[in-house]
């Protein structure tokens, strides 16, 4: 990068980079939502299961 | 099925604002670095996730002495919380750090004291939620994971400290580093700004994350009564 003129041409690996970071923050975000809708059918099961 | 409190409601808006607010800045307001181009704007988000993955291990650390003074489990699902978030966001950190690191360094690894250090501390933190699956009594699982969470805190100081004191090309971004980094730059005031906001918006959606995780390891506990309940 000594002699270069312009920036280096980078771009692909911010890209990269931010498909990274959103992308682990949606896979997160969608465990915890699928994990919170799993108990809510376990709660469904169990209240049935006691009025029965 | 428990309901979500008007406050988790405000945060999260005001979490998914800031972190549109704060890629705008990163990718609008900040200008591009004049040597390495836009691989630097990765470095934004690179240091605001690792800031807040130190944070969520101090958080754990907290939430382990708490648990041990009290015996209280309800600083068990705390410390998981502050756990499960940290390693989350430290991965994000140690991948993101290695995307810049190809077009800088040339290479995506190279054995420096930073990568090194923060990688053993993801797999020390990873290795607690191995040790806590293999434990079934949820008191002993909370102490060990509590002992744990405190002793597994001595690899986040060496992490941070070690692009200070050992030799490294790890560049520093606040205060003085080795002069053989590679990859170091000076902040613009429009970089600074962006670099500071970015690290505020990761607090913020940090506590917010936080927050619904406690709230489902709380609901998982409640369904876990229930399961019990049902059983006898």
């Amino acid at each position: 990068m000594l002699f270069q003129e312009g920036p280096a041409q980078t771009t692909g690996y911010m890209i990269f980079g931010y498909i990274i970071i959103f992308g682990t923050m949606a896979v997160y975000l969608f465990s915890l939502f699928n994990r919170w809708r799993n108990l809510v059918k376990d709660e469904e099961v169990l209240r049935e299961f006691e009025e029965e | 099925m428990p309901t979500k409190p008007t406050a988790l409601k405000v945060l999260d808006w005001a979490s998914i604002l800031l972190l549109a607010a704060a890629t705008y800045m990163v990718f609008f307001f900040a200008p591009m670095e004049r040597i390495m181009g836009n691989v630097q704007r990765v470095f934004y988000f690179h240091v605001a996730t690792g800031w807040v993955g130190f944070l969520s291990f101090f958080v754990a650390v907290i939430a382990g002495i708490a648990f041990l003074r009290s015996r209280d489990l309800k600083w068990d699902t705390v410390g998981l919380a502050a756990v499960e978030l940290g390693l989350m966001f430290s991965f994000i950190n140690i991948v993101t750090g290695s995307i810049w690191a190809r077009p800088i360094w040339n290479t995506w690894w190279t054995w420096d004291p930073r990568l090194v250090t923060a990688t053993v501390m993801e797999l020390i933190y990873f290795a607690y939620l191995m040790l806590r699956q293999g434990i079934e009594n949820p008191v002993r699982r909370a102490r060990f994971g509590a002992v744990y969470a405190i002793l597994g805190f001595v690899s986040v100081p060496i992490s941070y400290f070690s692009i200070r004191i050992w030799r490294t090309i790890h560049p520093v971004v606040i205060g003085s580093g080795d002069p053989e980094a590679l990859g170091s730059f000076d902040m613009t005031g429009d970089m600074r700004l962006t670099f500071f906001f970015s690290l505020f918006a990761f607090t913020v959606i940090f506590v917010d994350l936080f927050w619904n995780r406690i709230r489902l390891g709380q609901y998982f506990e409640k369904i876990n009564q229930l399961k019990m309940k049902a059983m006898v």
